[in-house]
């Protein structure tokens, strides 16, 4: 098993170069630049910053040099998590772990590795709470709708996580918000600052998850409860509640592992709609917020994170599904 | 049984859950403590890029360092004329080109340093300082030298007219008399001074990057000092016990929130959680017109909304096209049933009565005169004539561009086809000057009709549209060395007249600031850059 997973990381090592050097220069292309605005800096003053930010030199060149700056270049992971300014928050800091600088902001006075800092921390917090009420909600809604297949429990289970499907964040959001913070007065409207403030985009986040978390396990759970082993199972005199925890639900949650795993890593980098809407300091926005300001160091930044985090988890799948799935061995 | 444990634990789980969040239910809003507190909720849109005054560029970086520093003039809180600030007094020369200024005995830092004449010699040639990059150090460049060295054709920072007499007299010496050094000195963060030894603490001070404007390391000498800031969340001031005037100052703090989402902002506000808000989703300024209009505050706007006309094309290049084009615009509908928010219909470039001054040359809405000149230009019923609006994705340019289409197809019948393109892109066209017509808008960076006229000059970065005028250059250049007002504001009556029959922009409306306002804040006026001097500022709970 380590040799798979140190095999499969050292693939993974392209992998992400390949991904940074594309997004670099690919977010070049785009017309206009990080300087242009309606009051645009006179010339002599835009060189200077250009050649501050080095981005006169030639683009391979500057490829290179960016590519260089975040390699890691050393492996203290436990620094990963210090507060060195003391502030109470840890300062997830990815230069002082692993020596990668993913450059300055050009909108922002912050740099791009404390950007990350700042943010990742926040959508990790709302992602994983948002996972953990999708899978709340889903799994046993799934499970329910497979039990009693085209019953009124698997219509109603269909419908509800349908309609989760179907209604977007961007409109579930502000009913959430209609109904919990302007009329009950439970909850803010927006804001990041206590626990009660995550409660709301999480339920948003976690909804929509929670119906495609239903619709898979509907499905996985259905294909199981008809194999042999099943019948076996019941036959042996195993319990309901047996059969279906400890017998079915190992094989008909499958296909839920492998939509977590992508899915997890989108839902803890942040979502930009969540974030719009209850104003949450996530990374999610820094996406398409960087894009707009042509802050190219920033864009490919958040990219090369997502990158890297969406093959962290792959890997985690893999593992897993072996570990569930007896037809699967490491190789 | 399995089953009966999950149902009985969920049955215990939801109740908890609605005891803990029905026992949470607000009586009070956060608006009303913070009342109490004297904490003013001031939603303010964007998060800010930073708090360095010399090298930030935005509006909304503005209301935030305005509470954290203070120049040596700073404003009147209903007219925003400069009144004294770090300086108790100045003098100008009889010439009008050299201006002492006199700083206080008891003007201080924030962490306790006095506020000396150095200090702003520093700040001055660090905003100067090429390597810096400053995008306002063009502000400066009224200081005799100052172009000079923000450019690096002069390399000794002493040569820069600006020097401290004793600790606390500072001397600038102009170019020439410049009217409006002091309405800038009060109005622009550029002029503000900024605590040298603390940025040389964080780094090179004349770099860009320099992140000294951390509520740990950040020392100013404003009414406020910075207390937290948390990206994307709040950004807290809380006042300053070192400042000169701090009796006068009523608040005990600001809270900025920077809530990008118009919809979302409006939500806060209505949740209790906003005193005020940077702007109010189109869609319900009606509603709130009709509901609850104490709320509503509608606040002139030193700025305008136009179309250029790229000049340098066969089609746009006679007068008389661009003329018919603008005559054919009826601004009255445009504002009353496309933009909806109390914005005045534009028939100059410079806002009327700005700083007393307002443009006896006017456009017309006047179709008849419109169709005859496209006629007499060759372009009879607008036969042959191809124009693009050109304008930056959003539904309320599109909306605006698509009622000009129309008016000029039923009017003139042109047809005009719509481009729009992404902010940035948008940026780059409008640059190279590679449009038709396309959408613009310009905000005063101070209340003085040159920051208007100036943008047409034909060197100006912000002309873009291959238009120029010797007369008019001649007329505004020499303008802007005049000390007599009257016969200043002559020459500006002259230049726009020329601008308005030449017409390289089509006017269309004046901005309004619209926005939501709590009725306990006080003294906050009408004034038209959306200033509002805080030190002025209070809060009081409406009588029940």
């Amino acid at each position: 098993m380590l040799r798979f997973i140190t095999f499969r990381l050292l693939q993974a090592i392209p992998v992400v170069f390949i991904v940074a050097a594309a997004t670099f220069i690919m977010c070049r292309q785009i017309p206009g630049g990080p300087f242009d605005s309606e009051k645009p800096p006179p010339p002599e003053i835009k060189r200077q910053l250009e050649s501050f930010y080095g981005l006169n030199k030639p683009l391979g060149q500057q490829t290179l040099d960016y590519l260089w700056s975040i390699c890691p270049k050393k492996f203290m992971p436990h620094r990963l998590f210090l507060d060195a300014n003391n502030d109470g928050r840890a300062d997830f800091d990815l230069k002082a772990a692993f020596g990668s600088d993913f450059g300055p902001s050009f909108k922002s006075v912050r740099s791009v590795n404390e950007t990350i800092a700042d943010s990742f921390p926040v959508s990790f917090q709302l992602g994983a709470m948002a996972l953990a009420i999708a899978l709340l909600l889903g799994i046993p809604a799934g499970v329910a709708a497979a039990l009693r297949p085209n019953s009124w429990v698997d219509y109603f289970a269909s419908g509800i996580s349908m309609l989760g499907v179907c209604v977007p964040t961007f409109v579930m959001g502000p009913i959430l918000v209609l109904v919990f913070a302007l009329n009950l007065r439970w909850f803010n409207a927006s804001g990041w600052f206590d626990f009660k403030d995550q409660l709301l985009p999480s339920l948003t986040l976690g909804i929509a998850y929670a119906a495609y978390v239903a619709r898979l396990t509907r499905g996985g759970m259905l294909e199981v409860l008809n194999q042999d082993f099943i019948r076996t199972a019941r036959s042996k005199g195993a319990s309901e509640g047996r059969v279906i925890l400890k017998h079915a639900l190992r094989g008909g949650l499958l296909p839920v592992i492998s939509f977590l795993g992508p899915a997890a890593a989108g839902i803890i980098t942040g979502s930009f709609v969540i974030e719009t809407i209850f104003q949450v300091p996530g990374l999610g926005r820094h996406f398409v917020t960087s894009a707009f300001n042509r802050d190219y160091f920033l864009i490919t930044g958040t990219v090369v994170f997502y990158a890297a985090l969406v093959v962290l988890f792959n890997l985690a799948v893999d593992v897993v599904q072996v570990w569930l799935n007896p037809k699967l061995k490491f190789e | 049984m399995t089953r009966l444990r999950i149902t009985s634990l969920l049955t215990i789980g939801t109740l908890a859950a609605a005891l803990l969040f029905t026992g949470c239910g607000q009586s009070k809003s956060q608006v009303d403590s913070a009342t109490e507190n004297q904490i003013l909720l001031y939603g303010n849109k964007a998060e800010p890029q930073g708090l360095d005054p010399h090298v930030v560029e935005g509006v909304g970086e503005h209301q935030i360092i305005a509470s954290l520093l203070e120049g040596l003039v700073t404003e009147d809180p209903k007219t925003l004329s400069p009144i004294p600030g770090q300086a108790e007094k100045w003098e100008m020369s009889p010439d009008g080109k050299t201006y002492t200024f006199h700083i206080r005995k008891n003007a201080l830092w924030s962490n306790g340093d006095p506020v000396t004449a150095q200090d702003f010699v520093d700040s001055y040639i660090r905003l100067l300082t090429p390597s810096l990059g400053s995008r306002y150090s063009y502000m400066l460049h009224c200081i005799e030298g100052a172009a000079d060295y923000n450019t690096g054709k002069l390399k000794d920072a002493a040569k820069v007219g600006v020097r401290a007499i004793d600790a606390k007299t500072l001397e600038i010496r102009l170019n020439c008399p410049t009217a409006y050094l002091l309405d800038m000195m009060a109005q622009h963060y550029t002029w503000w001074p900024v605590h040298i030894p603390t940025i040389r603490k964080s780094g090179d001070p004349f770099t860009p990057g320099n992140n000294w404007t951390r509520p740990e390391t950040f020392v100013g000498n404003g009414p406020f000092v910075l207390k937290e800031w948390r990206p994307n969340n709040v950004l807290r001031v809380r006042k300053s016990t070192n400042y000169w005037d701090a009796s006068t100052v009523r608040l005990n703090g600001i809270d900025f929130l920077p809530i990008e989402s118009v919809d979302g902002e409006e939500r806060a506000f209505r949740a209790g959680q906003l005193h005020r808000t940077e702007e109010v989703p189109a869609a319900k300024i009606d509603v709130y017109k009709k509901e609850n209009s104490n709320l509503l505050r509608i606040d002139p706007y030193l700025a305008t909304y136009f179309f250029r006309f790229n000049t340098t094309l066969p089609q746009l290049k006679d007068k008389r096209v661009r003329q018919a084009l603008t005559m054919a615009v009826d601004r009255k509908a445009i504002v009353e049933t496309v933009t909806r928010g109390g914005q005045q219909p534009a028939y100059a470039f410079t806002p009327p009565d700005t700083k007393g001054y307002t443009s006896r040359a006017q456009v017309k809405f006047d179709v008849e005169g419109a169709k005859k000149l496209l006629a007499d230009a060759g372009y009879a019923d607008g036969k042959g004539l191809s124009v693009e609006i050109h304008y930056n994705t959003s539904e309320n340019h599109r909306a605006i561009a698509e009622a000009v289409q129309q008016m000029w197809k039923k009017n003139l019948g042109v047809d005009a086809t719509l481009r729009n393109e992404e902010w940035k892109v948008y940026m780059a066209t409008q640059n190279a000057t590679n449009y038709v017509v396309s959408r613009a808008g310009w905000t005063g960076d101070y209340p003085d009709p040159s920051t208007f006229h100036e943008t047409f000059l034909s060197n100006s970065g912000n002309n873009r549209t291959g238009w120029d005028n010797p007369e008019y250059d001649r007329l505004v250049k020499e303008a802007a060395c005049m000390v007599d007002e009257k016969a200043r504001y002559e020459n500006f009556q002259k230049a726009e007249a020329i601008l308005l029959d030449e017409l390289p922009l089509l006017p269309i409306y004046y901005y309004t600031r619209v926005f939501l306002l709590h009725p306990s804040v006080k003294n906050w006026h009408p004034t038209f850059l959306d200033h509002h001097p805080y030190k002025h500022v209070y809060l009081e709970a409406p009588a029940k």
